[in-house]
């Protein structure tokens, strides 16, 4: 290997030493020794803000601590909140109700995500600008999109009422979307998927773009069809692209908030309360402190396992 | 040339320096008491109409005093869950909390508010001058007991409005007592307020389709259980035994509290605008200024603006009072009571702005400017009827009002109430006998949790 060294450049044994003098400015220091200067701050940070507050939240979650009656004597429960939680009719429908939103709200968003990567990644003469256009209810707070959405839900002056009555012929305020046992579900899955199936697509464009295509073109000698070609290759190629994408909505979906208080505030009655808005109630609104440190420490444990299985799942498709 | 560029740019800057002296030495030469001396004090409250009414009053105050004053305005959706944060966590941005009725109890225990006895005796504030509810309401913990934690700052109950235009008009009028028998007026019974709402619901007015009520709905604060108390307190609903303390078995699921319950969902269910589940003040203003609905559920607090209003106010409106059930006649409480919270650096400053509003005059002005004063000596006055067109009726529902729990654990207690009257209410979610049964269950363990057993 030759390298080739500018004529104003300064010699070579006059520049080496600069780092040496380096080392030995921070001399009696091991290479591990540096590696931990470097590292104890993020640990630190982590320590302060991740794991300090997740031990003091399951020391917590074994109390009785109530903060609107901070007066009372904090009494260690043992698992009664434990108890409390697994025993509870409401919390079990809660998390059912969440997991129903969660595999109906990924299930269309993998769906409709990929079709659309799929047309996008054909590199059509406006597809940048279809693209950015896509991209755009992703770019939005989920606060301002839940404002948005009661607007258009409105059922006497909402565009989206007045639409669905345009092609049906359905009386526009004859229905409401946020407001029906029926519907509301099926309302925060619809607006869940409008913001972000663009983002399950960017992750499936990845993926497909990631496909070589001397693989389309020996499928082509071949004479494999297009159909073909999309179940032996594209799908199995972005498979891994898109348990990704499963993935990451999952877990965002599993705790969404935000979104669907504004939407629904959890109602009509109890139909759209995901566990979160549970978990937001029973800390911050009934200030049950003991018992939302538990329910939090359960959900930790149902996500953290469910992932976990998952990514083993997906390690295992990325060997094949 | 550059000895030029450092001659101008001093230039510049000796006019800039001498610009920003001038300015400096006019605001210290500024006659402004407050500033000069630096003392402010920060109020928190509810954003609604009347509290534009005390940032107007509280000038007063300031050219008074040379206190100035800030307010922390937030919305009434979240107004619960930011201040007893605040609260909570003993933070420092309220030195003056107008806080809700159903908070005293859960402040007093948790010492959040400053016991005000003291400071009352002190100044010759004496309760007894003000209306004996707010007072109840507002001020004391243990309640029934000398024991005063805030001063009655906003009476407010629950009150209706109806579209006096539209009750007026002859051909109305003709086919309403064609129908019924008798003449279309204010209801004086929730059965002949339900019978009205069914005749307006649907019909057309002016080419635009109204409806019947307007109700509380909402599901996330307290709002349904706001609307829903009006009806079961005068269908027989109880909050617990009277002889009997935190007994609530047979009394907050009595039979007559559940059909109390069922009317309420009757009412929704037939008489109300498509798409109002999850509905308070707000959207009862809208539903109400928009011409929407023939008669609105809404607080005495909103009335002022209401009569203002140039498309709903004035001659077409009219305001009755909670309308009476089969068993009693009440209506909820609102309002709220001024205190000084504990954790306040300014609590000698904070406690002279609750003496200077305790004052007659003051209360007297508070009034004119739409804000709703408990004084006895302004709302027992002989003109004060004749003050505003709502004023009878208010005067007439602060004599009828029944409140929520105030216990330290409220939240909790109305949270559960809140879930469980919109399950049955909206969601269309078991029977009334059953929301009330589990209601029951709910209460018991909150008290249980509280160290309140309820002996049932």
């Amino acid at each position: 290997m030759s390298a080739i060294i500018h004529p104003n450049a300064a010699p070579v044994d006059r520049i080496a030493p600069a780092p040496f003098r380096a080392a030995r400015r921070v001399r009696g220091l091991s290479d591990r020794g540096i590696a931990w200067l470097f590292v104890t701050p993020t640990i630190a940070l982590l320590l302060a803000i991740n794991i300090f507050p997740l031990i003091w939240m399951i020391r917590l979650s074994f109390t009785s601590l109530n903060l609107s009656m901070s007066y009372l004597p904090i009494r260690f429960v043992g698992l009664d909140n434990y108890v409390d939680i697994l025993t509870d009719e409401d919390v079990w429908n809660r998390l059912q109700m969440t997991a129903r939103f969660v595999i109906s709200s990924v299930t269309v968003q993998v769906v409709i995500g990929f079709g659309l990567a799929l047309l996008i990644n054909r590199q059509f003469r406006t597809h940048s600008f279809w693209t950015t256009i896509i991209l755009l209810p992703m770019m939005l707070s989920p606060a301002v999109v839940g404002n948005f959405w009661t607007l258009l839900f409105q059922p006497q002056i909402g565009p989206f009422n007045y639409v669905v009555g345009l092609l049906t012929g359905v009386a526009p305020s004859s229905f409401s979307m946020t407001g029906e046992v029926g519907l509301a579900p099926w309302t925060i899955v619809l607006v869940d998927t409008w913001m972000w199936a663009p983002y399950v697509m960017l992750i499936c464009l990845a993926g497909l773009r990631s496909i070589p295509d001397y693989i389309y073109e020996a499928a082509e000698v071949d004479r494999a069809t297009s159909w073909r070609q999309f179940w032996s290759i594209t799908l199995p190629m972005t498979t891994p692209f898109l348990m990704l994408a499963v993935l990451f909505r999952a877990i965002e979906n599993f705790k969404m908030f935000d979104m669907v208080n504004l939407l629904t505030s959890g109602g009509p009655g109890s139909t759209t309360e995901l566990v979160s808005i549970t978990l937001k109630r029973a800390a911050f609104e009934k200030w049950r402190t003991g018992y939302s440190s538990a329910l939090a420490i359960v959900l930790f444990v149902t996500v953290f396992g469910a992932a976990n299985i998952y990514v083993k799942a997906l390690n295992r498709v990325k060997q094949r | 040339m550059r000895r030029s560029a450092i001659r101008r740019w001093s230039k510049w800057t000796g006019g800039a320096l001498a610009l920003f002296a001038g300015i400096a030495l006019a605001g210290v030469a500024t006659p402004h008491p407050a500033a000069a001396q630096g003392k402010q004090l920060t109020l928190c409250w509810a954003a609604w109409d009347p509290a534009n009414a005390l940032v107007e009053l509280g000038k007063d105050f300031t050219k008074e005093s040379s206190i100035d004053m800030k307010y922390e305005f937030v919305p009434w959706t979240s107004y619960a869950d930011r201040f007893l944060n605040e609260l909570n966590s003993h933070g420092k941005l309220c030195d003056l909390i107008i806080g809700d009725s159903q908070w005293i109890g859960g402040a007093a225990e948790n010492k959040w508010y400053v016991k005000l006895n003291d400071f009352f005796a002190k100044e010759h504030i004496t309760m007894d001058d003000f209306v004996p509810a707010t007072v109840l309401g507002y001020s004391q913990w243990p309640k029934n007991t000398p024991n005063y934690w805030a001063l009655p700052a906003m009476a407010d109950a629950v009150g209706w409005t109806y579209r006096k235009d539209w009750f007026s008009r002859p051909e109305i009028q003709a086919e309403f007592k064609k129908k019924y028998g008798h003449d279309l007026a204010p209801p004086k019974t929730y059965e002949e307020l339900k019978q009205i709402a069914e005749f307006f619901q649907g019909r057309e007015i002016d080419g635009k389709k109204v409806y019947g009520a307007y109700i509380f709905t909402e599901r996330g604060s307290e709002g349904i259980t706001m609307g829903v108390t009006n009806v079961l307190y005068n269908y027989g609903f109880e909050y617990d035994n009277p002889k009997k303390p935190y007994q609530m078995a047979g009394f907050v699921n009595s039979p007559d509290a559940v059909k109390g319950l069922e009317f309420y969902k009757a009412l929704y269910k037939c008489c109300t605008a498509p798409g109002l589940t999850n509905a308070y003040m707000q959207e009862g203003l809208d539903a109400f200024k928009s011409g929407q609905v023939a008669m609105q559920m809404n607080w005495f607090a909103f009335f002022p603006g209401l009569y203002k209003d140039p498309n709903v106010g004035g001659d077409k409106i009219g305001f009755f009072v909670n309308p009476a059930g089969p068993k009693a006649h009440f209506t909820q409480l609102g309002g709220q009571g001024i205190s000084v919270v504990a954790t306040s650096d300014h609590q000698d400053d904070a406690l002279r702005y609750i003496k200077w509003f305790a004052q007659p005059a003051v209360q007297q002005k508070w009034w004119e400017l739409g804000g709703y004063s408990a004084l006895k000596a302004v709302v027992d006055a002989p003109g004060f009827p004749k003050s505003a067109p709502f004023a009878p009726q208010f005067l007439e529902s602060m004599a009828i009002v029944k409140d929520f729990w105030a216990e330290p654990s409220y939240a909790q207690l109305l949270l559960d109430m809140q879930k469980r009257v919109h399950d049955y209410v909206v969601a269309d979610k078991g029977t009334a006998q059953q929301a009330l049964d589990q209601l029951v269950k709910d209460w018991t363990k909150v008290f249980k949790e509280a160290g309140k057993e309820a002996s049932n």
